[in-house]
């Protein structure tokens, strides 16, 4: 594996490793999630979810996927 | 007869009973005991999304937003800024604007840090949103989160999950008489007469989770809830009589042998 072409981000506090030009679409591609139904963060600051396929991750940003559980 | 409204931030609403959705056996459970409660507002938190387990279940899938409103909470914020990031969150989701902001101050009690709550109240007003707030029972503090433009009250009766039932209600009467939005009994009620009590003290309607959920049979308490929100609202509006310390017969004396 070459090195020099990975990234490691942080997806919901657990470490990944993802090839460059990896855009949040990908992400959200690769961990089939339902993207009507979340929202993302990346590096704390709310993400359009139309526009996650240009933003591309760059090594250690923080992303998180967050959706409704149940709660009282 | 003139039917009787709840009116929060602008939609209407039959049901006065909003009911949690957390503590159930499973989402299947906690959805049909949602739907023999007939509430039409449910809440719901905010987490992360299980990245490893794609298979789990999501609560969406068993209850549809589109008809029954779902109501985001901040369960589990301790400050003012977590509770922003969740309920921002929660509308990047979907649109939600009318959001139930919670902000605890004890881990042990779970009281609501009123400072931080505050705080919390009057960023997400100016932000648009539209904030209905869990809060304790205290008269000033509570209209400190009304002109703040809290779009409905949430007094605890007692701690949350405790199933006390209102344990001030002087509080609870002068916050009925002063407050001008929705005054919704929320946290610590136990059984059905609970919420009829709420009820009767004129509150516009009750939030239940525990009481329903860890019941022994959810479904049946559910049922019962139902029932006690509507005739504690009846009771309240048929205007009670006085109540006497001596007895007055029921049966005319005219006649009497």
């Amino acid at each position: 594996m070459n090195k020099k072409n990975k990234i490691k981000i942080v997806v919901n506090g657990k470490l990944l490793t993802v090839n460059l030009k990896f855009s949040l679409k990908n992400l959200i591609e690769k961990l089939k999630t339902p993207i009507n139904k979340v929202a993302i963060e990346l590096n704390e600051e709310i993400v359009n979810k139309k526009k996650i396929n240009k933003i591309f991750l760059k090594n250690n940003d923080k992303i998180e996927i967050v959706h409704f559980i149940g709660g009282g | 007869m003139k039917s009787d409204i709840l009116k929060i931030a602008n939609k209407k609403f039959k049901s006065r009973l909003i009911v949690g959705t957390g503590k159930y056996k499973n989402m299947k459970e906690c959805a049909k005991a949602i739907k023999i409660s007939g509430a039409e507002i449910v809440t719901v938190a905010v987490r992360r999304v299980n990245i490893l387990d794609k298979s789990r279940p999501l609560l969406m899938d068993y209850i549809d937003p589109k008809k029954i409103m779902y109501l985001p909470n901040t369960a589990g914020c301790f400050t003012s800024k977590d509770a922003l990031r969740t309920l921002r969150l929660a509308r990047e989701i979907g649109g939600w604007k009318i959001v139930k902001l919670e902000v605890l101050g004890d881990k042990k009690n779970l009281f609501p840090d009123m400072i931080e709550t505050l705080k919390s109240t009057e960023v997400l007003t100016k932000e648009g949103f539209k904030v209905m707030v869990y809060c304790n029972d205290d008269p000033l503090m509570c209209k400190r989160l009304e002109n703040s433009g809290a779009s409905a009250i949430m007094p605890l009766a007692a701690p949350i999950g405790s199933g006390l039932g209102i344990q001030n209600k002087i509080n609870i009467k002068i916050l009925r008489l002063q407050t001008k939005v929705p005054l919704i009994i929320d946290a610590g009620l136990g059984q059905a007469s609970d919420a009829v009590q709420a009820m009767e003290m004129g509150c516009d309607a009750v939030l239940i989770n525990t009481a329903i959920a860890k019941a022994k049979n959810p479904f049946q308490m559910a049922e019962s809830m139902k029932y006690a929100v509507i005739s504690g609202r009846k009771s309240f509006l048929s205007g009670r009589i006085m109540p006497n310390l001596f007895g007055s017969p029921s049966t005319t004396k005219i006649g009497l042998i």
